[in-house]
């Protein structure tokens, strides 16, 4: 079959909100910042945080993207047999505020397959985009309380000294679950390690 | 459909730190990207089918009282992967100014009206063939703070899933012939010039709608294309 050459990334610009994250707006939000399910197997959490530019600002116009799969580490849609949480997605998006605070309420992953044959530590995907990124900002997050971090095939291939701006902090509990903190540095001192795939 | 996704087309998206973008100076990262590879968290995706979206969301005209000022026009092509094979079911969200230049949102200062029949936004879901169909007003171009007498030209924003993780793309539309081509950090940004090309709609004339709006056509291809399968080399 004839190839085919790929479409080019563009910023998502700074208006997007009205339309994809439209909590203020009137148009009806297919997908949100909360990813619980009545179905959703799991430990219910708390994951957010803060994104910061390369002048230690925080960035007030991104969106946060994450996809994960369940707490047994199924993913959905992936199985030809329908999962028995089928109401879980384990994809959510949220805006940031005024002070760049993003945060979702979901369900800790399981772990998940990995390449050849591994066990991927439990992690959630993050997308990030925002005026200024003329493309998605592709990285991860772990959870420091996962033994598993430690044999990770991802994580190993980043240099040690960067894996922990990979590692989600537990810092406390709100409405019985735990609270995850995971801050975003576009650039500079404390950057995020960001993926290429 | 199992799907490869080669690196190599990465090339044709822009570079992160794209200066003359005032913008990605410092949003941008700097230290190299890690490469990793495509595991189930990469090569899975989520699904939003025909069920999450209505009907009227792809017709950004019929969402008011009344019909929005501008150029009234049909917005359509197909979705495909590398080996251009179609993706049906696939998610696209659109979000546009008005025919005057001016978004919705709450922080657009533009000193442009709003038009209290045109949001600008829309969505839905390609059909068994990959394509899809959008009825909207055209995008006015506007001025921007990038650089003294910015403006962008004409475009439509759109965002879309496709089969996985790795396919999800959001990128823009634009209009043949736009005179601010050249002068655009955004479009530049994208620095191959067949590479720009594919993100600049055609006018179809087959698919105008007499008496009623003009017709562009807008072909998206996403990352990835079909698994082939090498025959065992002994026994060929």
């Amino acid at each position: 079959m004839a190839e085919h050459e790929i479409t080019p990334s563009q910023t998502v610009g700074p208006f997007f909100a009205y339309a994809l994250t439209p909590t203020a707006y009137d148009f009806a939000a297919l997908v949100s910042n909360n990813l619980l399910t009545d179905d959703a197997v799991g430990q219910a959490i708390r994951v957010e945080g803060t994104i910061y530019d390369g002048q230690g600002l925080p960035v007030p116009d991104a969106m946060v993207e994450i996809w994960q799969a369940d707490g047994q580490g199924r993913f959905a849609g992936n199985d030809t047999a329908p999962l028995p949480n089928g109401a879980f997605k384990g994809f959510g998006r949220s805006e940031c505020d005024k002070l760049g605070q993003y945060g979702f309420a979901t369900v800790k992953p399981g772990p998940v397959p990995g390449p050849d044959g591994r066990q991927q530590a439990p992690h959630i995907n993050v997308g990030i985009f925002a005026r200024g990124i003329v493309r998605r900002l592709f990285t991860r997050i772990y959870f420091e309380d996962e033994a598993a971090n430690g044999s990770d095939p991802i994580l190993s291939l980043v240099p040690e000294e960067l894996r922990p701006t990979l590692i989600a902090r537990r810092t406390g509990d709100r409405d019985g679950a735990p609270i995850y903190a995971f801050d975003i540095y576009l650039q500079g001192e404390l950057e995020t390690v960001f993926f290429e795939a | 459909m199992a799907l490869i996704y080669p690196q190599e087309s990465l090339k044709a998206h822009p570079s992160y730190l794209s200066p003359d973008y005032v913008g990605t100076r410092i949003r941008s990262p700097k230290r190299p990207l890690v490469i990793i590879p495509h595991t189930l968290s990469e090569l899975t995706g989520p699904v939003y089918g025909h069920e999450s979206v209505a009907e009227t969301d792809a017709d950004l005209t019929i969402q008011h009282e009344g019909e929005p000022l501008g150029e009234r026009i049909i917005v359509h092509g197909h979705v495909m992967d590398e080996d251009g094979r179609p993706l049906p079911n696939t998610l696209i969200e659109i979000w546009q100014c008005n025919s005057a230049g001016r978004y919705i949102h709450v922080v657009d200062q533009h000193p442009a009206p709003l038009d209290p029949n045109f949001s600008g936004a829309g969505r839905c879901v390609t059909n068994g063939d990959g394509y899809y169909k959008f009825i909207t007003v055209k995008p006015g171009p506007y001025p921007w703070r990038n650089h003294p007498n910015a403006w962008r030209p004409a475009h439509i924003h759109l965002s879309l899933f496709g089969p996985s993780f790795l396919s999800r793309l959001v990128t823009q539309m634009y209009f043949p012939g736009d005179p601010l081509f050249p002068f655009d950090p955004i479009f530049n940004s994208v620095t191959d010039e067949r590479a720009r090309e594919r993100m600049i709609s055609t006018f179809d004339l087959e698919a105008t709608q007499p008496e009623w709006a003009l017709a562009f056509r807008f072909n998206i291809v996403l990352r990835g294309r079909e698994q082939t399968f090498f025959e065992d080399p002994h026994h060929g």
